[in-house]
């Protein structure tokens, strides 16, 4: 099976009689609060999704992260993993209980450096803009100025209200796809419910692959993207009609979105290598945000890097959509129809205006069922 | 400061070397050296973590039970 990245899946959650006394320890240390993204960073370093990382960034490891997608070890890492401070004011050397926002005890830090960081320099480098509009952006102005960093200890997996019988750590699905005798899986990463034009780009990997990882993103997202619990209703409902049930396997990646675009693209790529996957969908405009990337910048990112280095092989598709020509998905480079007229392709706009208002869009683009989930959830949230 | 990992001195055949300096041009490895390192740690990894695998092709760290408790799981939730 693939190796993970660096060459070690990381364990860093705590069992049996080390837990209990990392336990003990954390009863009495201070706490911080840790908001959604830091929650999921933990949560994935804990399983050994963000292998090799064992803790949260520290300053050497940021700033060659921010200058050149790399970590201080030469390790290929393009996006910061860090935890903000939040008034805590400790020694270097002393633990640091961490815990959710409800004040439920999640994890331990060892903190090793507490340092001030540019935000302006981490934006530029990471998300290519300062411009306060992005997400990202705002994500980093709305945090403190210091970060804490240190290796760390999940004691208490995260507790979540959706989704729990999709909740596999990089152990469960290396195990899978061992099991189902998938000796290649392909990763979809998704934010958004699956249409047309992306159930064939998955189908046309699963083509070449023994098995395709539908491995949605549920962490936080922007407030106007479709919710997690509605998307999970709809990967469920497609898959078990339009997907052969034996060569598809649907688990949550609980990342929150940064929306940094090229940098992101390769981020999550580096990840599902560590769930095992050989190969990753990196789409038009992944990860991307506005138009602060092009349409095809983070394939060109991706590609930037040597294969060896990657370890996962990355599989990048155009544009598709329904060509009314040859009756099929297709892309620009199978098409057989030429004038967009000929090419069902709605905007993400269009959509939302026609789901919002009851209707159905064209079959040629969502399937009916999808459709019907994603206008129940609108209509729901237009009531209360 | 920390101390720097010890070096010793191994020879390949200079075509190779040269071969190798071809393959790095615009790559990212600073020099045949880096790259000579890395592929042979990846080669040295791969070696350490199959020996050392009882179930080989999952992952160095898995026990037996712990590969049955998570395809317990897996059945569990339906996965298998």
């Amino acid at each position: 099976m693939i190796p993970a990245h660096g060459g070690r899946l990381i364990n860093r959650i705590a069992s049996g009689n080390q837990r209990d006394t990392l336990l003990a320890i954390a009863e009495k240390a201070p706490r911080l609060k840790l908001n959604a993204r830091e929650l999921s960073d933990l949560e994935m370093i804990g399983t050994g999704a963000m292998s090799p990382l064992e803790g949260f960034m520290g300053s050497v490891d940021l700033s060659s992260v921010t200058t050149s997608s790399r970590l201080a070890n030469g390790v290929v890492w393009p996006m910061p993993v860090t935890l903000s401070n939040k008034g805590l004011d400790v020694a270097e050397g002393t633990d640091v209980a961490l815990e959710d926002e409800a004040g439920n005890l999640i994890g331990l830090l060892h903190l090793r450096e507490t340092y001030s960081f540019d935000k302006d320099v981490e934006a530029q480098g990471c998300l290519g803009t300062t411009d306060e509009a992005h997400p990202g952006v705002q994500y980093l102005k709305s945090i403190g100025d210091q970060y804490l960093a240190g290796p760390v200890w999940v004691l208490n997996m995260p507790k979540y209200d959706f989704a729990n019988d999709h909740r596999l750590t990089p152990r469960e699905t290396r195990v899978l796809f061992k099991a189902k005798g998938w000796k290649t899986t392909v990763a979809f990463q998704t934010r958004n419910p699956i249409h047309r034009a992306h159930e064939y780009l998955t189908k046309c990997a699963l083509e070449i692959v023994d098995g395709l990882l539908v491995h949605p993103l549920v962490g936080e997202t922007k407030s106007d993207d479709t919710p997690a619990k509605v998307r999970m209703d709809c990967y469920t409902t497609l898959l078990s009609k339009y997907y052969p049930s034996d060569r598809v396997a649907l688990a949550v990646y609980p990342q929150a979105m940064r929306y940094a675009g090229p940098r992101e693209a390769l981020f999550h790529a580096l990840i599902r290598k560590n769930y095992g996957c050989t190969h990753f969908i990196v789409g038009r405009d992944h990860a991307g945000v506005g138009s602060y990337y092009g349409t095809y910048d983070a394939q060109e990112f991706v590609n930037s890097f040597p294969a060896h280095e990657i370890g996962i092989k990355p599989l990048m598709f155009e544009h598709s959509f329904w060509d009314k020509v040859a009756g099929a998905m297709a892309s620009n480079k199978t098409a057989a129809a030429t004038s967009p007229e000929d090419k069902v392709f709605l905007s993400g706009t269009k959509v939302r205006e026609m789901l919002s208002n009851g209707v159905r869009p064209p079959i040629e683009f969502t399937r009916p069922e999808v459709a019907d989930i994603l206008i129940d959830s609108m209509a729901k949230k237009a009531t209360v | 400061m920390p101390m720097r990992e010890p070096k010793v001195t191994v020879k390949i055949p200079r075509p190779l070397y040269e071969r190798i300096q071809q393959v790095i041009e615009d790559s990212g490895f600073s020099s045949p050296t880096d790259f000579i390192v890395f592929v042979l740690r990846d080669l040295v990894g791969d070696a350490a973590l199959q020996k050392t695998d009882p179930a080989q092709d999952v992952s160095h760290s898995f026990t037996n039970e712990e590969i049955a408790d998570i395809r317990r799981k897996l059945q569990n939730l339906g996965y298998l």
